[in-house]
């Protein structure tokens, strides 16, 4: 099944999400001080997912947290709609919630393991004030059902009499139940078994029509992204690397780092043994000790002096994709 | 190995987490163990190591063949010899293996003077290049330090390293890499099949990833809720399924070459709970080609005429489904 890729509207040019120069700074000891994210921007228009990919710590959640203002990141601009959801105070962002919601990588402890079905999907309504009970016990039943659990065979059990998977479906109807514009996703399948990895992949590509829903999915495995996004961010140390429609990313990466990547995805398929890009062996930088100029430099087969020195800058080198770079793989 | 039941006591019932598997693993050859987490992958290795909780029982009538030995007529001690000397393991979380307040070099060298009786300047001349033979650029640094200063992937390079220090015979890797990111995992994977071959181990390399053992391995069995459901060489598994549960294992992982928004297939349900698994077949209530036999009685592992390619159905892809009034 193949939906629109491109914005619902095409006459209304306003992303639902604009992120500026995000940074997440955490504090380690009195003075030492870790930059997880520095200097984020993306857009994403409505109807669209963005994808997030990258190697564990390059600063995904982080970057997925201080979109939800969980916390406020430590600089920069978090658009929603055209209202910048940094700058608002408390009590305007809790009115701000129900526009968007997020889902974890690990589905039975994002659950408060005490509480009822009934009680945890309701409880996003509960904190906006909305609707009268009634309203709010049929809002409930609806999302359960569209999330494919039967609401009366769930709605008084608590998460631990559920699979992972079903425990997932429970999150996805708490995140849906308020009907946001927006759903983040950490990692949403990483902990399930791959056989329902698919079923929560379907369900929620089926809950992006059905409730006409924008998306940033974050996920390591990037065959489950080129499945679910429009298209792709590539971050590596805190920084976007690349960013371009998914059909092209996978089919021309410009960026060293995502040929990297890309080349080293092991397929099921006994015939075809990945050829990895050979990467410079050595340090994995960490985020407290980032290199200078260019974060890969370190291990990126074609750096060159300059690569050490100067932070490339993110330049857009045709239509809907860009890259950060000094010497990009469709240069040659 | 043969007809092996491993089981917990738990205050729900028995877990019947092995369910009567026999295999016969050849000298030289790298087994995959594949299925979906909960199926017995783990427990069914850590039975060949003789590494179970204490709550775990083993059937009286399992017997564990190594080089013709029956493991379970060991004693604890002389199982510890074998350990690490014959078998050697590998987890998924490297740490499980080494000892975080001890120098690199000082784990090699401890096993190299306590299996094999070197003195410490042997043993570190020889942990020296251990260290380099599983690609670790600066092997005389990377003594000096302690597991938290090395990344996972170097990490797990040690852990590869101490478990080759004494030749073993076989090596069991229980998800090397599922921890790890894609761009350090298929170097593990690459330097253990290299390794593998050099040494004339055989190997089992257990994981749930089908990507994994499909250009690594020489045999595959696959595993649903403590029975083992197929088993062939690789390239027959892939090319010729024959279980239905391996056939929608392979469908339901998304490829890379697929489109944005594919509907991907998918296997309905979830697996057995095992206290209480279904009769009959355990796919059986997601099997697509179910039949009411299927319910009933248990297909055993059996080959239809080719040789080495075993799996447990009553009608395996390939054959007609005739449809029955349901
Ligand atoms: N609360 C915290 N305090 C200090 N450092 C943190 C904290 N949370 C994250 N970090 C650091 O920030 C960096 C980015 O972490 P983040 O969790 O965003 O990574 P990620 O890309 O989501 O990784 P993964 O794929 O493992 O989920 C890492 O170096 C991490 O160690
Ligand atoms: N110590 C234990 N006590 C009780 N049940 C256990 C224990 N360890 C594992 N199990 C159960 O045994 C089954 C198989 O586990 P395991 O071998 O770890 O699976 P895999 O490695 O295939 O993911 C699971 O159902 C698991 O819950
Ligand atoms: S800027 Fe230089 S080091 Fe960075 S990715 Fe490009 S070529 Fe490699
Ligand atoms: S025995 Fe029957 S239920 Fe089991 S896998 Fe074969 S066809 Fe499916
Ligand atoms: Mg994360
Ligand atoms: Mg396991």
């Amino acid at each position: 099944m193949i939906s629109e890729a491109m914005p619902r509207q095409a006459a209304q040019p306003e992303p639902v999400l604009r992120v500026e120069d995000l940074v997440v700074e955490y504090r380690l000891g009195k003075r030492e001080v870790v930059q997880a994210v520095s200097g984020v921007s993306f857009e994403i228009y409505q109807g669209e997912t963005l994808g997030l990919v990258g190697e564990s710590g390059c600063g995904k959640s982080s970057a997925a947290r201080a979109v939800m203002q969980l916390p406020a990141p430590t600089a920069g601009k978090v658009i929603l709609n055209g209202v910048d959801l940094a700058a608002l105070n408390n009590s305007d962002l809790r009115r701000q919630r129900k526009q968007f919601q997020m889902i974890f990588q690990d589905p039975i402890s994002s659950l408060n393991p005490r509480r009822k079905v009934s009680d945890i999907v309701e409880m996003p309504l509960l904190v906006m004030g909305e609707g009268t009970p009634e309203e709010r016990a049929k809002r409930v039943r609806d999302v359960l059902a569209a999330v494919g659990l039967d609401p009366e065979a769930s709605l008084d059990r608590r998460p631990f009499q559920f699979s992972g998977g079903q425990c997932q479906r429970i999150s996805i109807a708490r995140a849906l139940v308020s009907e946001p514009l927006m759903l983040i996703c950490d990692e949403p399948v990483s902990a399930l078994d791959v056989s329902i990895q698919a079923q929560i992949i379907n369900l929620l590509q089926d809950m992006k029509e059905r409730y006409h829903l924008t998306m940033l999915f974050i996920s390591h495995d990037l065959s489950v992204v080129k499945v679910v996004c429009d298209r792709v961010a590539v971050m590596y140390l805190g920084r976007v690397c690349e960013l371009a429609d998914s059909e092209t990313l996978y089919r021309q990466p410009a960026h060293p780092y995502t040929a990297a990547l890309l080349s080293a995805i092991p397929e099921a398929d006994p015939n075809r043994t990945p050829q990895p890009i050979a990467m410079k062996e050595g340090e994995l930088p960490s985020a407290t000790n980032p290199p200078p100029g260019c974060r890969f430099n370190t291990r990126c087969p074609r750096a060159r002096e300059i690569c050490t020195q100067v932070v490339p800058p993110l330049e857009t080198i045709a239509d809907r994709h860009t890259v950060a770079c000094h010497f990009p793989l469709t240069a040659d | 190995m043969e007809n092996l039941h491993t089981h917990f006591m738990t205050e729900r019932g028995l877990v019947r987490a092995v369910d009567g598997v026999s295999f016969t693993l050849k000298q030289g050859v790298t087994l995959g163990l594949v299925g979906e987490s909960g199926c017995g992958k783990t427990i069914l290795s850590r039975t060949l190591m003789g590494l179970l909780p204490p709550s775990a029982r083993i059937s009286a009538q399992a017997r564990i063949l190594f080089n013709g030995r029956d493991l379970r007529g060991l004693g604890e001690k002389q199982l510890r010899a074998i350990r690490g000397r014959e078998v050697a393991m590998i987890f998924q979380d490297p740490m499980t293996s080494l000892n975080p307040v001890m120098k690199v070099g000082a784990q090699i060298s401890e096993t190299l003077v306590y299996h094999l009786g070197m003195t410490k300047a042997e043993a570190h001349a020889r942990g020296v290049e251990l260290l380099r033979a599983v690609g670790i650029a600066t092997p005389e640094r990377r003594i000096e330090q302690y597991p938290h200063q090395l990344s996972g992937g170097i990490r797990q390079r040690v852990a590869i390293a101490i478990a080759l220090a004494c030749e073993p015979k076989l090596l069991i890797a229980d998800e090397p890499t599922t921890a790890l990111d894609v761009t350090v995992q298929s170097g593990i994977l690459d330097l253990l099949r290299e390794q593998q071959r050099e040494r004339n181990m055989s190997m089992i390399l257990i994981t749930h990833d089908l990507g994994v053992v499909a250009g690594r391995t020489d045999e595959i069995a696959v595993m649903y809720a403590g029975k083992m459901v197929e088993r062939a060489s690789t390239k027959a598994l892939f090319g010729n399924t024959r279980m239905p549960y391996t056939r929608a294992l392979m469908e339901s992982i998304p490829q890379l070459d697929y489109p944005t928004h594919t509907r991907l297939k998918t296997i309905s349900g979830q697996p057995p709970n095992l206290i209480y698994p279904p009769p009959g077949c355990r796919f059986a209530p997601r099997c697509s080609r179910a039949e009411a036999r299927c319910r009933e009685d248990e297909p055993a592992l059996d080959s239809d005429g080719a040789a080495d390619h075993t799996f447990a159905c009553w009608r395996p892809v390939g054959t007609p489904v005739v449809e029955t009034a349901a």
